[in-house]
């Protein structure tokens, strides 16, 4: 066994490097003039997602699982351009690349859509490993990676035609779409820059709109870099009457499947009235901090991973 | 019967029992697709014919543990196709077909005390003690003068298994053997 000394030690390039890539995402967004904001960790209406479990605080109270629904009130009272690095809790969630408390990344832009949101991501990427070149190169799994190579773009259904053989309707079979989705399509996405997989089936919206014109897909789409989930973003769903029916529909499959009661988050459906056209996304850091300093897992990227803690 | 697990109690380790065999998980990962199911991704080692395949589990899914036990037995002696041996504390006796024992069959003399696995009751494989103290048979004299270091030659074991052992170890000497690798690791002093 080895020691807490020896184990911390061990992470100090690692960690250096987290503290580096913390810096320059506030100086990229700075210099892009976002505000920085602060959103309560402690929330009584966490957003209603089928299968993200919140942990549960203090009495009626819960750890937040992404900022998400206070960023888009501060849209709505007019904050413009907005961005948070917070710590998010998620439960049952362990491995390799999942921590059940992790560090996010948000940010949104009003009058953006989701396709002005990969832009950033290309940017930022960019920004932030010209930065630690030549001293730190992306690397994964024994790959080197190259974020200045041209970023391939797949629609879910291009992506599923060519990796899984077949293409997903507007509402694909659940166990069916999510397990072809890691077994065949995610491990060949993103090398060596990153890849843009957009335009998600309808029943896989999230809080998304649906694109105008062709509504069995959502402006969804997710970022992967070396066959790794980094960040998911949406054009911003502005309709009340629609998102509190999907918001019904997910705490009625979570009351069936967890046995829990969440609140309906009445505050937030209240402010999309004054919610314009905006676009927002979240963006695992420590995921980023992995591949940035070469690291096999999120265990080496944090001073001290759930066991420890 | 073994306890029942939840797909999310999985670990790389875990034995489960899937269509009536044992398996044993070698590699584990959690994953989850966007906004989609907690998935379970494991590589499944049947543990009695070693073949090896991937699965993949959702949050919802039950499996039974493998019912399985480890007893120390005595290895008595074995007719080519099948293996006898003996539970050292209650006496009883077993017979476990060559296929079983596997390469164990390499360093097995009649009583050596061995590890039984056994899955609900039947014997699926054995684990020999770490260090097992066999005798030379047959090797050809080292050739005089060849003292560069690490040189090694072919010597016959008493189960008929051939082993690499320096050059300086003679035919009826006994030499001790590192069962996990097969390699010799030194001569014992008779």
């Amino acid at each position: 066994m080895r020691s807490e000394r020896e184990i911390l030690s061990a992470k100090r390039r690692n960690l250096e490097i987290r503290s580096r890539v913390i810096r320059l995402i506030r100086g990229f967004f700075e210099e892009e003039g976002f505000l920085e904001v602060q959103t309560p960790i402690l929330t009584g209406a966490p957003a209603p997602e089928t299968h993200i479990v919140p942990i549960r605080a203090d009495g009626d109270r819960f750890l937040t699982t992404s900022p998400e629904l206070y960023m888009k009130r501060l849209l709505a009272a007019g904050f413009e351009r907005i961005f948070q690095l917070t710590q998010a809790f998620r439960a049952n969630e362990r491995g390799r690349v999942h921590h059940p408390e992790f560090t996010i990344l948000e940010w949104y832009r009003s009058g953006g859509d989701y396709k002005s949101l990969q832009d950033d991501c290309i940017n930022l990427v960019r920004h932030v490993c010209r930065a630690l070149a030549p001293e730190s190169r992306p690397f994964f799994r024994g790959s080197p990676l190259d974020p200045e190579a041209p970023w391939e773009r797949y629609t879910v259904r291009r992506a599923f035609r060519r990796f899984a053989g077949w293409e997903p309707g507007p509402e694909p079979d659940e166990d069916r779409f999510d397990i072809d989705m890691v077994e065949k399509v995610e491990p060949k996405l993103g090398f060596p820059a990153p890849c843009i997989l957009e335009d998600y089936p309808r029943s896989q919206a999230a809080l998304a709109r649906l694109k105008p014109g062709e509504s069995d897909v959502a402006e969804r789409f997710e970022l992967y870099w070396a066959g790794m989930e980094l960040a998911n973003g949406f054009s911003e769903l502005t309709d009340e009457s629609e998102q509190s029916a999907r918001f019904q529909e997910a705490l009625s499959a979570k009351q069936a499947s967890e046995g829990i009661s969440y609140p309906l988050p009445a505050a937030f459906l209240d402010s999309l009235k004054d919610l314009g056209t905006c676009a927002g996304i979240a963006f695992g850091v420590d995921r980023f901090v992995m591949i940035l300093s070469g690291a096999g897992e999120l265990d080496d990227v944090v001073a001290f991973p759930p066991e420890m803690a | 019967m073994g306890s029942v697990l939840t797909a999310g109690e999985l670990r790389k380790g875990t034995k489960l029992e899937i269509d009536g065999e044992p398996y044993l998980i070698v590699d584990f990962e959690f994953s989850k697709p966007g906004k989609g199911q907690a998935l379970y991704r494991c590589r499944l080692k049947n543990m009695i014919t070693g073949i090896q395949f991937d699965r993949t589990y959702r949050s919802g899914d039950k499996f039974n543990s493998a019912d399985l036990e480890e007893q120390q037995m005595q290895f008595l002696y074995s007719d080519g196709e099948t293996y006898h041996l003996m539970n050292t504390s209650s006496y009883e006796q077993i017979e476990m077909p060559a296929a079983g024992v596997g390469d164990a069959t390499n360093f097995l003399t009649e009583n050596l005390n061995v590890d039984v696995l056994l899955f609900q009751g039947r014997p699926i494989g054995i684990t020999l003690p770490n260090f097992v103290e066999l005798k030379i048979v047959k090797s050809d004299p080292g050739i005089k003068g060849d003292t560069a270091s690490g040189a090694t030659k072919p010597a016959t074991l008493e189960t008929g298994y051939v082993i690499q052992v320096p050059l300086f170890v003679e035919e009826g000497e006994v030499v001790r053997i590192d069962t996990r690798t097969g390699a010799y690791v030194e001569r014992v002093k008779g």
